[in-house]
């Protein structure tokens, strides 16, 4: 069930839209920002809502790699592994991440806390190499400085 | 409408003249040449997707470089100068389909679609013939789609054309495209039923073998070495032309064959996965005898049965003759003459052959045309009353679906955006509402096309027709009450429209709504009007045995209760789903003996003395009246069973052997069947005409049913005797049972398959029209019968239907027809079967009785029945749906007051 909070900005998101449709992807960044991730159900639920069916709001969730419909843990790391921070160094970033959190692309460490995903440009070429954790951005970053930055999420 | 004109453009240097108002694709591959192209389809027209159909245009003939265009982008304009050769564009175009082949299985030998697949014939024309790519294919995962879909997606190139049917000419929902960039899916949220009652044509549509017909798939053939004849679909009343496809003398298939005028490119899937009636196991394969009545049937030979027949024919007494709507012309008037006209009964009761003879009477009379469905579907304003055309006219409700696109269309070109962009057309007409209004007691799939709905009781739908006809008639002023409140505004519409149509039906067993459906033509017809009308009927060939001006079942009925009837013989009917039941028992009691032609094993085929198996339509020919009164043939698909006759022919036999008429030593053939059906009755005049190259007869002899690729021909008889046997002769048709034959194209009404150098797919279609998505070239074929001129005046039924009074606890029961349940044929087609709903009764959700799966009891002509209940949100108030035709449904008169009772278990 949507909750009457998510509703009522979903509602507030349809007043600028011309659609429906229109309003699929507000709505499921609305979701999602409450609930972590797009399940089955969820989707399901605001499709119901929005009079969409579910494989018409699935065209559109799935178009987007930002709106998940796998689980993620309760931390999102986007690393950026465009051109830029190609250049400046990613790859060992990639590496020194994939040690200390013990997983790879895609993937979800085993205590829930970090999913991390690769992101072809952040748009924060000047401060490559980038990554982001949630909504925010750090760069450029050394490998020293993981340890730390990992900490301040739990 | 849209003008166009011709003008010249250069390819590779050589001048043409192509038509303004098409896109280059079109008219490159109108002009002959081989321009490969995926995104593009005729009734798709373009978005420029999949990059396939890359010219190169020159700004002048001094330009050297040229730029590369897509040709189904690129309107086509006067001095335009393309290259189809030149050297970067060829390569271009071989890359393209390299990029589409990376992920592509290339599993061709076992792929369905293999040997008429677009995408091995485009892959051959670009000359991409050596895979270079060398690294690990993404795969899918497939779905299931239902009993008649197969998916397996990693064929798929990515061209969008399914979604683009599915979503926007299907109007389905629930088949979308997912993900981006190489990870592109086609299909559903979930595995499930695909829904669209249209989702076969996505065998066609695609252009691999992504989507492919599970039924064919089952029986496992390659297609070359299918058996294909051009035959009309016989699961209800439009008529769409198909063509089935034979192995091993079963049916494995059918595809749509492309009839400008009625089902155009496409097919419902009833019609297409409805064939498997031909193999099932409820077929009729032997002669069954009784001496006496209280014995059992035991099986005979044919020939002594048919002894037995000739000798109970010679009888002195009545012999009666009981015809069917699903028996061709031909067959239907053997029987006629073998009972004399006078014996001959139309196999349907008098209330459904009144309303038959009504839509016979006004499509004739006029003043209102009878269109074709693809005439319907470029209508301006229509109104819909009482048929929920999805399930009892589909292809109608697909053409009329796309009223709204038509609109947009309209719009588009008024800021000369061309019909043919598609993806800007439909942006640019996305509010585009059309003028199509729907009234019927229950919701349809068809009102999301629709501007308004009415859910009303048949009588108030006639009423709400009258009050239309009043409104254009101007008659009255007075404001009308729900649900005639909406006249004015159709009526309005209707008024302002140039192409108006009014569709109705039998369906709803309704006369006053068909005689307010023609009073609104007629209304119309008076304002000026050019009114189309289009009375659905039931059945392949109702229309056709309501011309043959027989007397009706219940007429029968009562003959023989007065006891005057030695012999009954039933034409393919099975008088249970006509009448009540006792009334056919008490009928089939009083007969002598009672002898029964048909090919599926029926409640009457069971009660009969003599059962004579018959072939179906896909091995015997004949002639169909479809509901707009066009006479269409179909031709037998592969050769008739020695031990299962064709009716029409048996017949003619029976009546030679018993009264000794006819041309004894002759094998009867269709041709003089159709010659004294054009004497009988001046309707059918047109039928004696020979098909066309039979008048001519074609170059290298028949049409072949066979393709060139046909294998194993002697192979296949090798077990019995290894010296190939000569093709069976074909008295009716000039087609062959054979591979070889006439070698061009074939005269429109004779096409096999298509096929053109290069053109192995369903695609190949294009090289027999003159533009794509035009005419055959040819012309249009099956005769329409009800052309004549239409009466200038004539008068309005106005019969207002009298009004019903509902007591407490009373509902009007009304029929509710199910594409896949309520058709006899298709529902022994093991993959329609499974879609079929069980039994219900429908009540809206505000009846006191509606509490989903609650059983209720409800008493209608004598006999009481306890059904389930199916809240169905949107059905007419003190209506109740009860679905026709299906398994422990009885036979009634419907609409009819019934009263409602909770069940013992609730
Ligand atoms: S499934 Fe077929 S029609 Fe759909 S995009 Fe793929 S190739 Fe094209
Ligand atoms: S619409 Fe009718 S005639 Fe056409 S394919 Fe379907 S059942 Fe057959
Ligand atoms: S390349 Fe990393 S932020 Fe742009
Ligand atoms: S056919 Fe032109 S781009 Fe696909």
């Amino acid at each position: 069930m949507l909750s009457p909070e998510e509703i009522q900005e979903i509602q507030t998101a349809l007043a600028h839209c011309e659609s429906n449709f229109a309003a699929g992807l507000d709505a499921l960044k609305i979701v999602q920002r409450r609930r972590g991730w797009i399940s089955d159900e969820t989707l399901q639920e605001v499709a119901r809502f929005l009079e969409m069916t579910p494989a018409e709001l699935d065209s559109v969730a799935t178009f987007y790699s930002l709106i998940f419909r796998r689980q993620v843990g309760r931390h999102v790391i986007l690393l950026c592994d465009s051109v830029s921070c190609w250049v400046m160094g990613y790859e060992s970033l990639f590496e020194a991440l994939k040690k200390r959190l013990g997983i790879g692309f895609g993937q979800t460490s085993a205590d829930g806390r970090f999913t991390l995903l690769p992101h072809p440009c952040l748009g924060a070429c000047e401060r490559a190499p980038v990554m982001m954790i949630d909504d925010e951005l750090y760069g450029p970053i050394e490998e020293e400085m993981i340890e730390k930055i990992l900490a301040r999420y739990e | 409408m849209e003008i166009t004109e011709t003008v010249s453009i250069h390819i590779d240097g050589k001048p043409y003249q192509a038509q303004t108002g098409r896109n280059l694709l079109e008219a490159c591959l109108a002009l002959g040449f081989d321009v490969p192209h995926f995104c593009w389809h005729p009734a798709l027209g373009s978005v420029g997707a999949c990059r396939q159909c890359a010219v190169k245009r020159f700004r002048d003939e001094n330009d050297q470089g040229g730029e590369i265009i897509m040709a189904c982008m690129t309107p086509v304009t006067p001095g335009l100068r393309i290259s189809i050769h030149d050297p970067e564009v060829l390569r271009f175009r071989a890359a393209v389909i390299e990029w589409l082949m990376i992920n592509h299985p290339h599993d061709c030998p076992v792929c369905d679609e293999g040997g008429e697949c677009h995408l091995q014939d485009m892959t051959v024309m670009t000359g991409h013939t050596r895979r270079e790519y060398r690294f690990r294919k993404r795969t899918h995962r497939n779905q299931y789609l239902g009993p008649f879909i197969h998916h397996e997606m990693n064929r798929c190139i990515q061209c969008y054309r399914c979604v683009r049917f599915y979503r926007n000419i299907a109007g389905g929902r629930d088949l979308n495209v997912f993900g981006a960039h190489d990870h592109v899916y086609f299909g559903r949220h979930q595995d499930g039923v695909l829904e669209s009652e249209f989702s076969g044509n996505l065998v066609e549509i695609c252009p691999t073998g992504t989507f492919t017909d599970k039924t064919q798939k089952a029986h496992n053939t390659r297609i070359w070495d299918l058996q294909t004849a051009p035959s009309i679909c016989v699961h209800c009343g439009l008529g769409c032309n198909t063509l089935p496809g034979e192995r091993y003398g079963q049916l494995r298939r059918v595809r749509n064959r492309y009839h400008h005028e009625i089902n155009g490119y496409f097919l419902c899937d009833r019609g297409r996965f409805g064939y498997e009636f031909v193999n099932s196991d409820k077929r009729l394969r032997t002669p069954l005898y009784r001496p006496e009545r209280n014995i059992a049937q035991r099986e005979m030979r044919l020939e002594e049965l048919f002894q037995q027949a000739v000798l109970r024919l010679k009888n002195p007494g009545t012999i009666m003759g009981i015809g069917s709507p699903r028996a061709s012309l031909e067959a239907n008037y053997a029987l006629r003459s073998l009972v004399g006209p006078e014996n001959f009964y139309a196999g349907v009761t008098a209330d459904e052959h009144a309303l038959l003879e009504l839509a016979r009477t006004i499509l004739t009379q006029g003043p209102a045309r009878a269109v074709s469905v693809q005439e319907a579907a470029r209508s301006d304003a229509v109104l819909v009353l009482g048929e929920d055309l999805t399930q009892t006219a589909p292809l109608l409700a697909l053409a009329l679906g796309g009223l709204g696109y038509q609109k947009a269309v309209a719009q588009a070109r008024k800021v000369q955006l061309p019909a043919w962009d598609d993806a800007a057309v439909r942006q640019f007409g996305q509010e585009a509402k059309p003028a199509l209004f729907i009234a019927t007691p229950q919701p349809t799939r068809l009102d999301q096309a629709a501007r308004t709905c009415v859910r009303a009781a048949p009588h108030e739908i006639a009423a709400l027709g009258l009050a239309v006809q009043a409104e254009l008639s101007k008659d009255s002023a007075a404001a009308p009450e729900a649900p005639e409140a909406l006249a004015p505004d159709i009526a309005q519409a209707l008024a302002k429209s140039e192409r108006p149509l009014i569709v109705t039906g039998t369906s709803l067993g309704s006369p006053a709504m068909v005689q307010a459906a023609a009073d609104i033509a007629r209304a119309l017809c008076r304002l000026g009007k050019s009114v189309g009308l289009i009375c659905c009927v039931p059945e392949c060939n109702s229309m056709g045995l309501a011309l043959l001006q027989a007397k009706n079942l219940s007429a029968a009925f009562q003959k023989a209760s007065e006891g005057r009837v030695d012999t009954v013989i039933v034409l393919e009917n099975d008088l249970y789903r006509r009448a009540p039941a006792q009334a056919v028992d008490a009928f089939l009691q009083k007969a002598g003996a009672v002898m029964v032609l048909d090919h599926l094993r029926t409640p009457t085929s069971l009660k009969a003395d003599m059962v004579i198996p018959v072939a179906t339509f896909a091995q015997t020919s004949g002639t169909l009246v479809n509901n707009e009164g066009r006479a269409q043939r179909f031709h037998a698909v592969f050769p008739a069973d020695e031990t299962i006759p064709e009716a029409f022919r048996l017949l003619v036999e029976l009546k030679q052997a018993a009264f000794g008429q006819g041309r004894p030593h002759l094998r009867p053939v269709l041709e003089d069947q159709r010659l004294e059906l054009s004497r009988a009755f001046p309707v059918f005049s047109g039928l004696a005409e020979p098909l066309p190259s039979l008048a001519q007869p074609a170059p290298g002899g028949k049409v072949p049913r066979q393709s060139m690729g046909y294998s194993g021909r002697t192979a296949i008889h090798a077990a019995v005797s290894v010296h190939e046997p000569k093709p069976p002769h074909d008295p009716d048709a000039p087609l062959a049972f054979s591979m070889e034959g006439y070698e061009g194209q074939p005269p429109p009404e004779l096409i096999t398959h298509y096929h053109a150098p290069g053109w192995n797919s369903v695609q190949a279609l294009l090289k027999y029209q003159s533009i794509a998505g035009g005419p055959l070239k040819g012309g249009s074929y099956g005769r329409r019968l009800f052309l004549q001129a239409p009466a200038a005046q004539s008068d309005f039924f106005e019969k207002l239907p009298p009004a019903i009074d509902l007591k407490a606890a009373e509902r009007l029961l009304v029929p509710l027809h199910h594409l896949f349940g309520s058709e006899e044929l298709s529902m022994a087609a093991p993959a329609v079967a499974q879609l079929a709903p069980l039994p219900y009764l429908a009540l809206n959700p505000e009846d006191p009785l509606a509490e989903e799966g609650r059983e209720v009891l409800l008493t209608v002509a004598e006999q009481t029945l306890c059904l389930k209940v199916k809240v169905m949100p949107g059905l007419c108030r003190g209506v109740a749906g009860l679905p026709m035709g299906l398994a422990g449904i009885p036979v009634v008169a419907l609409p009819a007051q019934v009263v409602l009772t909770k069940g013992d278990a609730t």
